[in-house]
């Protein structure tokens, strides 16, 4: 079609990049210098020594300890998602039962429930469970709202399976639960695999069940520490920003995985 | 002219398939763009997708295909219920209540109600999260339309640019607000180096700089996600319509708007919805940023409902706010669907549930 460069669009993506760019620039300078060197000549120069005692000064103050307690929070809402929504998915796709579309339509409403709404009458439910202030009580909400969308990504996924396929397994004398298990399974791979970034993204990224539902140090996720750390110590700005760091780094390694997994899955079809 | 009647067709004998693109496009938001489908071999086929194909097998060869129960469905199902529509049922009756945490809660009738809309401060946050959602449609929509397009592009830099615009939505709330508080801060920040620019450089003292600072981010770190629905919507256009038009001579500035525009409609509604109920419930960027200051300023109804119940410890009243929210954000999402019409192609919606 056009041929022709569109240098108009070039120049403003590049305008772009800065904007994305730019903050990420200052805090990777900030967090490798030391803490009078950012105040004595700003967040913008160029880091002259290299320091790593912002990393370690983050580590210290009980940062490992965050991310111990956020690893074993998105460990559970992954696996409870995992155990939960492939079922769901299946029967919304290929059963007849008035009850699965009904599912289905409670779990589009579900969709647009937000967890500001909910975290008053939560806080009630959890503290008579007497799961407040545990790491189980922010799992259990957590995983709860990543329901709904996982339902929709897994059931696309299940809904591009062939019906012949579930035809040949069929005269094979397989039961629904065997072609869960042997057709469905395997082939929505895909979709589980997004399902499961998407959820361990929500559960290390989560913000509002944690800063409601728990209060001590050794349930504290690394999302509150962040928080806490800013409201204590918000003046040691690479010692703050370390921590930002530290607690992006897993996501970012998560995103380059699954992106080159993107690329090979995509060279695959086309080389097969 | 003839160009213009022919998409017309065009688009409406698509729109089918394209309502289904358009959800898987919003589906597959955690997985951004994949591969080409699987099953792209049998174009036709696949379009009707499960439903036809089990219609013909049932049809066709006298083999009975079991199907699951309705079993499978109920864990999820009365797990959610539990989790998440218990809730949503509860801060209707705890807003008639006084509850401060402890021992039970006590009914009270209206009087959280009356109380919290007696208060200018619930008032004045109303409006505030308006002007929040307000601006956050503003800048974001036409932003994200023009990297959507510009994203949906198959040239190898623009894939690798879009990969690392992508960046921030993958950031903690919490993570984006803290490096941008840092970035901006009064003393330590950028504005206190850049006065030409920002003048005594607290971005964070007046109620026009903290808004302002409050869209930034919002935008900086949204953005990404609407784009990308708006990249899926704009690979699905067909190239034929390109084509037609270039043959035309429209330039890029009228395909644009006279073809990329129009078939995004459907990506543009799902994002407007998302985006507003997005920005009526902004909650940590406040937190974290401003504190709903400087006074109450910027003050919007989510903070002003946590302050309410898990700082002031009156839980019935935050209740009553937070319903303020829920009806708040499905009207203004069921007006967004009715002005645009999207509820007319429901019926085509069908399909895919």
């Amino acid at each position: 079609m056009n041929r022709r460069p569109n240098h108009l669009a070039g120049a403003g993506s590049l305008v772009w990049l800065l904007l994305v760019g730019f903050p990420l620039y200052v805090m990777i300078g900030a967090t490798l210098r030391t803490r009078s060197d950012y105040a004595r000549r700003g967040p913008l120069a160029f880091p002259e020594g290299f320091t790593l005692d912002n990393y370690t000064g983050a580590l210290s103050t009980g940062f490992g300890q965050y991310f111990l307690n956020t690893v074993i929070v998105t460990a559970c809402v992954v696996g409870l998602v995992v155990l939960l929504v492939p079922p769901l998915a299946y029967a919304i796709v290929r059963s007849r039962s008035r009850f699965a579309s009904s599912a289905f339509r409670l779990f589009l409403l579900g969709l647009a429930i937000p967890a500001q709404a909910v975290i008053v009458p939560m806080f009630y439910l959890i503290s008579e469970a007497g799961l407040y202030d545990n790491l189980l009580g922010v799992v259990l909400p957590t995983a709860a709202f990543c329901l709904p969308i996982s339902a929709l990504i897994l059931s696309g996924a299940m809904r591009d399976i062939g019906g012949e396929l579930y035809e040949a397994m069929a005269m094979d004398g397989a039961s629904p639960r065997r072609m869960f298990f042997q057709l469905v399974l395997p082939l929505s791979k895909g979709g589980l695999s997004t399902v499961v970034v998407f959820s361990a993204l929500q559960a290390w990224n989560g913000f509002l069940f944690p800063l409601v539902l728990t209060q001590s140090d050794s349930t504290k996720l690394i999302t509150l520490g962040l928080y806490d750390f800013q409201t204590e110590h918000g003046i040691d700005i690479p010692g703050l920003l370390a921590a930002v760091v530290l607690s992006m780094v897993p996501v970012l390694l998560v995103y380059l995985f699954a992106r080159r997994a993107l690329v090979q899955g995509l060279m695959g079809v086309g080389g097969k | 002219m003839s160009a213009h009647i022919e998409t017309q067709k065009q688009t409406r004998a698509r729109s089918q398939e394209r309502t289904r693109a358009q959800a898987r496009a919003l589906t597959r938001a955690g997985a951004k763009e994949r591969g080409p489908r699987t099953e792209g071999g049998r174009p036709g086929a696949g379009r009707s997708g499960g439903r036809g194909a089990s219609r013909r097998t049932r049809e066709g060869h006298g083999t009975r295909v079991g199907r699951p129960g309705f079993l499978w469905a109920i864990p999820a199902t009365l797990f959610f219920l539990l989790f998440a529509i218990t809730p949503l049922i509860m801060v209707a009756g705890l807003s008639f209540t006084s509850w401060s945490g402890l021992g039970s809660p006590r009914f009270v009738g209206l009087d959280n109600w009356t109380r919290v809309f007696a208060d200018p401060v619930m008032i004045n946050s109303v409006w505030l999260s308006l002007l929040v959602t307000f601006l956050g449609v503003a800048i974001q929509t036409p932003l994200s339309v023009l990297l959507g397009v510009w994203a949906a592009g198959q040239q190898r830099n623009r894939a690798v640019l879009s990969a690392i615009y992508f960046i921030p939505l993958l950031l903690s709330t919490t993570a984006v607000s803290v490096l941008w508080r840092a970035v901006l801060d009064p003393n330590f920040g950028v504005p206190s180096r850049v006065t030409w620019l920002f003048g005594d450089g607290n971005l964070f003292g007046s109620q026009a700089g903290a808004i302002g600072v409050l869209a930034f981010v919002s935008t900086w770190q949204f953005t990404p996600f609407h784009t990308l629905i708006h990249q899926g919507a704009a690979r699905a256009v067909p190239r034929v319509l390109y084509e037609a038009a270039e043959i035309d001579g429209a330039g890029r500035v009228r395909q644009f708007f006279h073809i990329t525009l129009p078939q995004l409609r459907n990506s543009l509604i799902t994002s407007t919805i998302l985006m507003v109920v997005g920005g009526l419930t902004t909650f940590e960027t406040v937190l974290i940023l401003t504190q709903g200051g400087p006074g109450t300023d910027t003050t919007i109804t989510a903070y002003y409902m946590y302050q309410k119940a898990f700082k002031g410890f009156d839980f019935g009243a935050g209740a009553a706010v937070a319903l303020v929210l829920v009806v708040a954000a499905t009207l203004v999402s069921l007006i967004v669907v009715r002005v645009s019409g999207y509820d007319r192609m429901r019926s085509e919606m069908e399909g895919v549930s």
